[in-house]
């Protein structure tokens, strides 16, 4: 293969790995936002939060990766479209981590709120001290499934034209004509990927499990549908 | 009604039901500064309601509960009454403090920070001076060796002495007890007994306790409210209380514990 | 350029027709996604290791990778290798493989949630092992999966739209047919949103009645 087209795949490949990274932080973000904003005190922060979850949850990443790079701008925001894929992706994976950062809330046992109203906590130190970082944990496993859709979703942005690393295979593809090998390839490639980010997600879950003096069984292929 | 030293805590006409299920009944009583108070009674008399409604983790329905003058839920606006804001129930709460039944230690936390946390704060003691003191409580509670333990690491009874340790270090005026032991095997729940004997001869902290333990409960206070149906049917010293009980309640109650342990 | 809400209106008929496309495509791929998943799962409990291995292998597999390159990947080399079948087929199929693998999961935890003792007590009365399936176990472990299938469903259909890559015209590829007549795309794009949206909150919305009638564990 030329090195023209090798530096394709370079490119794509950085580009894969760059929207799945800033898709997961801002998706974080959003997660964070809308999944607290859903116990909240106040009834318009929650219906905001709602909103946003079953909206996001309920669009198409691909509609929403069309409606960033197509209606927007007709509204005169010009977005550079790397930015745009980062939102759209972002927006998606984060109303669906929303859900995870709710439950895993909810599933603190009361008892660690009631010991934290006991000590006299402020309302800020019962979340940041008490009940976030026991939630953090119970998040970290979901939170590897998202990661791992959104690394999926990503592929997306080769349909408006990102070169990423799917939009590379496609080049690579048109030039040689070896369509079987090219995709068997980029399939093996993601699947790579997603070992790797499955891996690190695994060494987090792990460092995070003993915070609470826990261990966690290790093994390869610890990426699991948790059961509800 | 048995005389009390002065009138610290004060309920006033508390009503609670959940539901239709009514726990606590237009209830009136107080409790003088100091003074060691066991509430006893078959579960769901509405013992505990009335320790999580001091701690601020259940709300009263109706009337008023006050602590030094102090109301609770309320705060005064002139001469009315109205909802207190959160500043002040934080204010009144700094004074009271709760052990649970279920120990609820942090687990994010290791043992010391346990003690510390609150200290640091939410009471603004300097980092060292908290270390000091809350290894020194830790010593107090026989677990000086467990300083960095996580709270999984340790048996139930260690994480209830840690418990303990954790609301002596916010150096309360009021401390409740609730069932602190009814998750223990016997054996060690006479360990933790022993460490509250101490603190209750060393200290002059008020304590509410709820508690089954009824050897204890003669031991430490200075008066038993029997509940039942969310009423005080009897108030009277534990040695009255215990060996010529008025009420028919009392007795059989008393005889179906005393049975059972 | 001004967004007008005739637009959004005039590309309707299209976007019904592109609606039919993604609720067909949903459908032949659901079925093949519950079929397919039961399999899967039952191989991968197999006791023989040079099942469950490469089953687990490759359900691993499908599940890490995109829709989009396993679209791609069905488009294109299923010709090469004899088999040529409208590209709606090929991505009801493709859909239906790559749910498999999230259902087969779904029923796995289904199965190993029935308790122990509903094994033992089968053994205990000697039952056949078809019949501990049929009679004990799977009765048990459906209504615990309804819900989580349910779910399926609604990812499925929005993934409909990925369909387009593969010259099948659904509602996306609809509002883009069109915009490359009219040469304005905002508006069917718009359209075909608006639709997507409205469907997938009311999927969502029957698959809740169905988990709350069917869902939950008597005990």
């Amino acid at each position: 293969m030329s090195s023209g087209l090798m530096s394709f795949i370079w490119e794509g490949l950085a580009n894969t790995l760059l929207l799945t990274v800033f898709g997961a932080l801002l998706g974080l973000v959003f997660a964070f936002i809308a999944g607290l904003g859903r116990s909240s005190e106040r009834k318009w922060v929650r219906g905001i939060a709602m909103v946003y979850t079953e909206v996001f949850r309920g669009f198409p990443s691909l509609v929403l990766l069309f409606v960033l790079i197509f209606i927007i701008p007709t509204f005169g925001f010009q977005l550079n479209p790397l930015i745009a894929g980062i939102l759209a992706l972002a927006l998606n994976i984060g109303a669906y981590a929303a859900e995870v950062v709710r439950g895993a809330v909810k599933a603190v046992p009361p008892g660690q709120l009631e010991a934290a109203i006991a000590l006299n906590f402020t309302p800020v130190q019962r979340l940041r001290k008490v009940i976030l970082p026991q939630a953090v944990v119970a998040m970290i496993p979901p939170f590897t499934n998202n990661l791992i859709e959104l690394l999926k979703a990503t592929s997306l942005v080769s349909l408006v034209y990102i070169s990423d690393f799917t939009f590379a295979a496609q080049l690579i593809r048109a030039s040689t004509g070896e369509t079987a090998l090219v995709f068997f390839g980029l399939l093996v490639g993601y699947g790579i990927i997603a070992l790797v980010f499955t891996t690190a997600m695994k060494l987090l879950e792990r460092m995070a499990a003993r915070s609470l003096g826990r261990t966690v069984p290790s093994g390869l292929f610890g990426r699991k549908e948790v059961a509800a | 009604m048995t005389t009390t030293n002065g009138e610290f805590i004060t309920f006033d006409g508390v009503h609670k039901s959940f539901g239709k299920n009514v726990v606590l009944d237009d209830l009136h009583f107080s409790v003088g500064a100091g003074e060691r108070v066991t509430l006893i009674g078959p579960s769901g008399s509405g013992k505990t309601t009335i320790l999580r409604m001091l701690m601020t983790l259940t709300r009263p329905d109706r009337g008023t509960i006050s602590v030094d003058g102090d109301y609770l839920y309320h705060e005064k606006s002139g001469d009315q009454l109205v909802p207190a804001s959160e500043a002040h129930i934080r204010k009144v709460r700094s004074r009271i403090t709760m052990v649970f039944q279920h120990f609820n230690l942090f687990p994010n936390m290791k043992v010391l920070r346990n003690v510390t946390e609150a200290p640091i704060h939410v009471l603004g003691t300097p980092k060292d001076e908290a270390e000091a003191k809350g290894k020194e409580l830790l010593e107090l509670v026989g677990l000086g060796d467990k300083l960095n333990a996580h709270p999984s690491q340790l048996s139930g009874g260690q994480q209830q002495r840690v418990a303990i340790a954790r609301a002596l270090a916010v150096d309360p005026d009021v401390l409740l007890l609730d069932e602190v032991t009814s998750a223990l095997d016997p054996e060690i729940a006479a360990e933790v007994l022993d460490v509250l004997r101490d603190i209750a001869k060393s200290t002059d902290v008020t304590m509410l306790l709820v508690t089954h333990a009824m050897k204890f409960a003669r031991d430490v206070s200075h008066r038993v409210l029997m509940f039942n149906e969310g009423k005080i049917i009897e108030d009277a010293s534990p040695e009255q209380l215990f060996n010529e009980p008025e009420h028919d309640r009392t007795k059989s109650f008393l005889r179906s514990v005393i049975d059972e342990s | 350029m001004n967004f007008e809400w005739s637009g959004v209106w005039d590309a309707m008929p299209t976007m019904l027709d592109g609606l039919l496309v993604a609720l067909t495509a949903t459908g032949i791929g659901y079925v093949i996604a519950l079929v397919l998943g039961l399999v899967f799962a039952f191989m991968r409990r197999s006791e023989s290791r040079w099942i469950s291995m490469p089953v687990g292998f490759l359900v691993e597999f499908i599940r890490s990778t995109p829709l989009l390159v396993q679209l791609f990947f069905f488009f294109y080399v299923l010709p090469l290798i004899g088999i040529s079948v409208s590209p709606l087929a090929t991505g009801a199929f493709a859909l239906g493989l790559h749910y498999a693998t999230y259902t087969s999961e779904v029923y796995r935890a289904g199965i190993d949630g029935v308790p122990q003792g509903q094994w033992e007590a089968s053994t205990a009365l000697n039952l056949s092992t078809r019949r501990t399936w049929t009679n004990v176990i799977l009765p048990q472990a459906i209504p615990r999966v309804v819900p989580a299938l349910g779910n399926y469903v609604i990812a499925m259909f929005k993934d409909t739209p990925q369909l387009l890559a593969i010259t099948v015209v659904e509602m996306l590829g609809g509002a883009i047919a069109i915009g490359s007549e009219t040469f304005r795309y905002s508006e069917p794009i718009a359209a075909a949103g608006l639709v997507y949206l409205v469907v997938a909150l009311l999927m969502a919305w029957v698959a809740r009645m169905v988990e709350r009638r069917y869902g939950q564990v008597r005990v």
